[in-house]
């Protein structure tokens, strides 16, 4: 079963540069809450710690109310009920199936279940037809719905996606989008997408949360988010006024 | 869903390395039951020299062996100094060299089992056709080589140490000369086998000293003729030694002994005796089974 | 003295040094992959060492590694009891030590080339360090072939230490190498050439199957 994510005074510094200063969120289960922010400021980040593939230097995030550091033994446990899909698809050197089962190979899935379960992921993205194909044979856009796929199969309680339609053409982020939509409709899991398409929050998100300055300056619901903001600086970030 | 957390991706791949680790560890197990079901051997091993199978000699003969008595053997040719070690070692059951000096001092050691006497060949000096230091027909190498010391004429040495080498220098000994290819121009080492030796001089246009079981199976191809032969010291006395069983008691001390006899049997004598190369019959048996009941 | 033109005995030099080499190659690979891949991805204790252990043997002279070998396996050495001087598993011991290194440093070269990004998404997908490495050798499996190949290529050609533990016995341990030193020593070049010649065209062979194999991605 989902369960609730928070944040709580997080604090992440790579050498001199001190990237997130004390974030804190609350994300329901079931939520799709999109980051958005100006480059650099840290979105991937946030992602990335919540991933547990990076440790934080200070704070905490909880899963269901209890903390979890990355590198603790259950952070492989964690990590392996949430799944990331980035920019730029890295597909392995085998198969669109292989790529798929991926996951579940890891867990031990069983190989007959693994063939329905992939065959099915593959049908979600289109990409049936395409099991077979080496993946690095396919175009940019078919490898992200790959990528996709391959997450989405392990039945993550967690999806987490960093602009993961960023360079695709409009008919691959349609699809795309639609098939975050539903993953999350019909399993009901959290998303947290980081975008800095600002249509796409739109779209997909229920709340939004504004980065800057390594602090989330404002988070509201979706609607409100865009078009009344209560923050000036959301305001100038929206109307694409703020200067960085 | 908690599965195995050791499953392995890529089961396919995966599988072919298992297989591999599997054949190899499989092969080497094979390969070591196969040598240790051999002690002791069921063939035996014999150390000898280049010129012993150069000559030809161990290829005709050691069918006949294994035909009369069903056991095998299985030779090892090196220089005459690794062939006595060999038997030190106890690596190579039974050694056929032509080094008396070294027998004896291999059997003064206590390595030997018992020392016969198989067979004689001879060193010959061969040289070029238009013999500049002309010594075509002299019974006396060490007049030859005097004589070609004189003339400056090209000699080509073995210089690797073999028994034929050693024969060498001691002729030149015999004259006063060491020698110094660094220094003198007309004497050059081959370091190489006496086969190579033999093309070297020939191909050069100058004189070397053979073994005349070399010099016959090549003659032919040779520029080269025989100047001077049946001089006594250049007698080549090759004997048999069976390795003694109290240095090594898991060698094939029985088929050792069984060849060494065989070797100077009427039999073995016969054979050797029967043994020609273009015409000539390179090696005299003169053999004695000292090696007793 | 009777040439060796003999079918059955071409055959068995074949057979001899494919065993040979053939064997030594998979052993050297069986060991010095899974090392190469634990040196370039692992952090453990003594890591540095075996790396530069594998870097300096790359070049260690085969005839050396025969001697050393050949004193260990001769009956008055530490292996004597297993009788393994002048066979062809003593020639497949001493040939392994010399490729294991080989492929070893091949194998850590390609796998350290595997991209960081790789690294990020099999993490991400819930790869834990044992399921990453056998990954990173998925994803350089081309250049961990070319490492094989490259140790086959060695193991074919190497005469010196094949000679020195094999003792070239007839039927027994006599490759194609080291009857082609033979036949070159007793002046007949013709036989040796056609030694020559069968070995270049295994060595080609073979190169061209793995070649494909590469070409094609394998597995």
């Amino acid at each position: 079963m989902t369960a609730p994510i928070a944040l709580e005074g997080v604090h992440k510094s790579f050498g001199p540069k001190d990237v997130l200063r004390g974030l804190d969120a609350d994300i329901p289960a079931g939520e799709i809450f999109a980051i958005v922010g100006p480059s650099g400021v840290g979105k991937t980040t946030t992602l990335r710690l919540l991933d547990l593939l990076l440790p934080l230097d200070q704070g905490r995030i909880l899963f269901g109310g209890r903390p979890c550091a990355a590198g603790s033994p259950e952070a492989l446990e964690h990590r392996r009920r949430m799944a990331m899909v980035m920019q730029n698809p890295t597909v392995f050197r085998a198969t669109a199936f292989e790529n798929v089962a991926y996951g579940l190979w890891i867990r031990g899935v069983p190989e007959a279940e693994i063939h329905g379960r992939v065959f099915a992921a593959l049908d979600f993205v289109g990409l049936l037809d395409a099991a077979k194909e080496k993946a690095d044979h396919l175009s940019g856009g078919e490898q992200q719905r790959i990528a996709f796929a391959r997450a989405a199969v392990l039945g993550p309680e967690v999806l987490l996606l960093d602009e993961f339609t960023a360079n695709l053409d409009p008919a691959n982020v349609r699809l795309l989008e639609g098939a975050a939509l539903r993953f999350r409709k019909e399993t009901g899991c959290t998303v947290v997408i980081v975008t800095h398409n600002l249509f796409q929050a739109k779209r997909l998100a229920n709340r939004v949360a504004f980065l800057l300055d390594g602090r989330f300056v404002e988070i509201a619901p979706a609607a409100e988010f865009f078009e009344t903001p209560s923050r000036p600086e959301t305001r100038a970030f929206l109307t694409g006024e703020m200067a960085y | 869903m908690r599965g195995s957390r050791n499953t392995l991706p890529w089961p396919s791949f995966v599988t072919v390395w298992r297989i591999a680790f599997a054949l190899a560890v499989l092969l080497i197990l094979a390969g070591l039951s196969l040598s240790l079901n051999l002690h002791p051997r069921t063939y035996v091993l014999l150390a000898t020299t280049t010129s012993a199978r150069d000559s030809g000699l161990l290829d005709y003969l050691l069918p006949f062996f294994e035909t009369d008595t069903g056991i095998g053997v299985r030779y090892i040719a090196v220089g005459t100094g690794q062939a006595l070690d060999l038997g030190r070692r106890g690596d190579a059951e039974v050694v056929l060299v032509h080094a008396p000096d070294a027998e004896l001092v291999f059997m003064a050691e206590g390595y030997g089992r018992c020392r016969s006497p198989v067979m004689q060949n001879e060193f010959v000096v061969v040289g070029p056709p238009d013999d500049p230091a002309g010594i075509f027909g002299l019974t006396n190498a060490t007049l030859a080589f005097s004589k070609i010391l004189a003339a400056h004429a090209r000699f080509i040495s073995r210089g690797d140490n073999s028994g034929t080498h050693i024969m060498e220098l001691r002729l030149w000994s015999w004259v006063g000369y060491t020698p110094s290819p660094a220094t003198d121009p007309w004497y050059e080492e081959s370091g190489q086998g006496m086969s190579a030796t033999l093309g070297l001089a020939s191909q050069l246009g100058g004189y070397t000293l053979s073994d005349d079981g070399t010099f016959l199976v090549h003659a032919a191809s040779l520029d080269l003729l025989i100047d001077v032969r049946h001089d006594p010291p250049l007698q080549n006395f090759y004997s048999v030694i069976p390795v003694n069983p109290d240095r090594h008691p898991d060698v094939n001390v029985d088929g050792a002994l069984a060849f060494a006899r065989w070797l100077v049997s009427s039999r073995g004598q016969g054979l050797i005796g029967a043994y020609t190369v273009a015409g000539m019959q390179p090696f005299h048996p003169n053999g004695e089974d000292r090696c007793g009941p | 003295m009777r040439a060796m033109t003999d079918i059955s005995e071409i055959s068995q030099i074949v057979g001899i040094s494919l065993l040979v080499a053939g064997t030594s190659t998979l052993i050297g690979s069986v060991v010095g992959i899974p090392l190469g891949v634990l040196v370039a991805l692992k952090e453990f204790r003594g890591r540095n060492f075996v790396r530069t252990l594998a870097f300096t043997f790359y070049g260690f002279p085969p005839v050396l590694a025969g001697l050393l070998v050949f004193l260990l396996l001769s009956r008055g050495g530490p292996l004597g009891f297993l009788g393994l001087l002048f066979t062809p598993l003593g020639m497949i011991i001493a040939q392994s030590l010399l490729i294991a290194p080989i492929v070893m440093g091949i194998t850590i070269s390609a796998v350290t080339n595997v991209s960081r990004r790789l690294y990020d998404t099999a993490l991400a997908l819930g790869a834990d360090g044992r399921q990453w490495r056998v990954t990173a050798l998925h994803d350089a499996r081309v250049g961990v072939l070319t490492a094989v190949m490259v140790g086959f290529g060695r193991a074919i050609s190497e005469v010196g230490a094949v000679l020195i533990v094999g003792g070239n016995i007839r039927g027994q341990t006599r490759v194609l190498t080291t009857a082609i030193v033979l036949e070159t020593s007793q002046a007949h070049y013709v036989e040796a050439t056609i030694f020559g010649v069968i070995l270049f065209a295994i060595a080609f062979a073979v190169f061209a199957a793995l070649q494909r194999l590469q070409e094609r991605g394998f597995v």
